[in-house]
């Protein structure tokens, strides 16, 4: 029962970071129809960006609130960057092509972004500077409940209520979900889908950059290629939740940290990988527009 | 002149002939190449056929691969039915059977799936070539994550050279024929308009699930091929990237067009050796780079592709012809 409690609390803890990536994802796909295969990649560049920024600043050796803060500001910043320099540059020509072409591209983006950060980075996997204690807070039995848990679990729900405020309160807010209604009629009321769309990739790639900070801190190790595996699991949670649904996206990625705690503690740690291809063909399958999403007809 | 390579027993005859000239006038590190690249052509012929013509996006080819490569490992090495002396015959048949694994892998795959459009399709694909990747991970009878060693494979260059041609052209004249058919104008259809097709009567789940069975039977062969030709695989050898190899192969090729395949194979498989020189002078493996690069770029400013939906028969026709006749 103890071991339960402590995967449950792990599991939370990596299913909220799941959905800060996911979150970048179902943005995307909500506003462009398109899956954004380089969004774990510009989570990779914004890991390294900390990274960097931590040695430039010598910031390991103060660890605490403030070197977080500014750890994630300025991962922040690199995401975002990148993240407008990809639409501008790779998926903006493409807006009007067919599908497939444009899934290619963000194919090739990825690939482009993974090994030219081998070339730029060097293969070999860093050693994230610690940024903050790790200490008990609580403990009962077995059960641990460490400030790591509590600091991730934290700065994602703030980061999301954020999202939730952007997306719901403000203009941009609706001048977004109006874009994702449809472009074409928002544009005539004034609305630019250029700039809104561009703004939806800062925003996303801007979670993707809270989310690697988080991992940094949690799993330091960090190397060109750690975006490919975690991408494609929050790209799960996206498609689990349904994809294009900012609050499916959360519920997807707690299932799928979850979910992918209880087979590495009860089962194999061999088939962690596979589960998630697993849950994304059954969901599929059955319910294609995920849990919470909408079912929508193909007009022709 | 052209017109003779639509005839499968004349091209065989002049691609053996080229054979001859590696086999003698070049090294061993070259020939070891050119095998990888007919691997790579049977490998992006047999995936042009789904993202090609059928405009359905797969990304697990090289789970299909894997299959095959296993099975023949596994067939070569435990079942000796034939004396020594015609090994040819039986890799024959063990290849049809690592399609035949690997059609019926398609088919079990494709069923549920290939009710899914565009994107969904490609993630699932990719979902089930690492499944099979993992599984291959877990099986102890097929060496696990140590791999499967000494597998038997050919004596010399030439005889691995006529067998990899002796598929490639079955490949391209079976895919050939079967556009020219009414399966073909099926899948045709399917790719330009699914709405339309599936209301003028064309059934078009089982027009997909026919590409997707016939390309997997033919990536089985590829993976057969491969697997006596290194005479050692590893599940690690059938990487998502090695399935975004196949399909980065058939976008430069052309999709829908089998000589682009070919003609992209065969720079996709060499320029990295060719670039060689500058890796070792930069100390980068620069290769993924330059595709992925040539990839969004090929994507911006031709779509098509190198060859579009033409063959090289088409721009014979269309330019030495006509420059004949002027």
């Amino acid at each position: 029962m103890q071991d339960f409690v402590q995967h449950l609390i792990n599991g939370i803890s990596l299913g909220s970071i799941y959905a800060l990536i996911a979150l970048g994802y179902t943005m995307v796909y909500g506003i462009l129809k398109m899956i954004n295969f380089a969004h774990s990649d510009v989570y990779m560049v914004g890991a390294f960006g900390a990274f960097y920024v931590a040695r430039a600043f010598g910031i390991e050796a103060n660890p605490g609130i403030g070197s977080l803060a500014i750890l994630l500001i300025s991962s922040m910043l690199v995401c975002s960057i990148l993240g407008l320099l990809i639409e501008r540059l790779a998926y903006r020509p493409l807006r009007n092509a067919p599908k497939l072409n444009i899934l290619i591209t963000a194919i090739g983006v990825s690939l482009f972004l993974e090994y030219g950060g081998q070339a730029l980075f060097g293969a070999n996997p860093r050693v994230f500077p610690e940024v903050m204690k790790d200490f008990v807070i609580f403990s009962f039995g077995n059960v641990e409940l460490k400030s790591f848990d509590i600091t991730v679990l934290v700065v994602s729900v703030l980061a999301m209520l954020g999202l939730q405020y952007l997306i719901y309160k403000t203009k941009l807010g609706k001048a977004m979900r109006a874009v994702s209604a449809n472009a074409s009629v928002a544009s005539l009321l004034g609305v630019n889908p250029d700039k809104i769309i561009a703004f939806t990739f800062i925003v996303g790639s801007a979670l993707a950059g809270v989310g690697s900070v988080l991992v940094g801190m949690k799993y330091p190790k960090i190397d060109p290629l750690m975006g490919m595996m975690i991408g494609m699991k929050a790209f799960v949670a996206a498609v689990l939740g349904g994809i294009g649904n900012v609050r499916g996206a959360v519920l997807g990625a707690l299932i799928m940290g979850l979910s992918e705690e209880m087979v590495v503690a009860y089962l194999s740690s061999t088939y962690r990988d596979a589960l998630a291809f697993g849950i994304l063909i059954a969901i599929l399958i059955f319910k294609p527009a995920g849990l919470l999403g909408k079912y929508s007809v193909e007009k022709v | 002149m052209i017109r003779a390579f639509k005839n499968p027993l004349l091209s065989l005859l002049g691609v053996l002939a080229v054979g001859a000239i590696f086999q003698f006038a070049f090294d061993e590190y070259i020939q070891l190449m050119v095998l990888f690249i007919t691997v790579n052509c049977l490998m992006a012929m047999s995936l042009n056929l789904v993202n090609g013509y059928t405009g359905q996006f797969s990304l697990g080819h090289a789970g299909f691969m894997a299959i095959g490569a296993y099975f023949t490992a596994y067939a070569s090495t435990h079942w000796n039915f034939l004396p020594a002396e015609l090994q040819g015959v039986s890799f024959f048949i063990f290849a049809i059977g690592s399609g035949l694994a690997a059609a019926l892998a398609g088919f079990l795959v494709g069923l549920p799936s290939l009710r899914l459009k565009g994107d969904y399709l490609a993630i699932v694909t990719l979902g089930f070539g690492e499944i099979i990747r993992v599984s291959l991970l877990n099986m102890d009878v097929l060496g696990g994550p140590r791999g499967f060693a000494n597998i038997p494979g050919f004596s010399n260059f030439y005889m691995s050279y006529s067998f990899a041609v002796l598929w490639i052209l079955i490949c391209f004249f079976t895919i050939w024929r079967v556009m020219k058919s009414s399966w073909g104008r099926g899948f045709l259809s399917v790719r330009e308009d699914e709405i339309a097709a599936e209301s003028t009567g064309v059934n078009t789940t089982g027009m997909k699930v026919r590409a997707f069975v016939l390309s997997s039977f033919f990536a089985g062969v590829a993976g057969a091929l491969f697997a006596h030709f290194t005479n050692f695989i590893n599940p690690s050898s059938f990487t998502f990237l090695q399935s975004v190899n196949a399909v980065i192969m058939v976008v430069l090729g052309g999709m829908g067009s089998m000589t682009g395949s070919i003609i992209a194979a065969i720079f996709v498989t060499s320029l990295p050796e060719a670039l060689r020189p500058l890796q070792e002078w930069t100390g980068v493996d620069l290769r993924m780079v330059i595709y992925s690069l040539s990839l969004i770029l090929v994507m911006i400013l031709r779509p098509k592709g190198i060859m579009g939906e033409l063959e090289i028969t088409d721009l014979w026709r269309k330019y030495v012809r006509r420059s004949a006749r002027s």
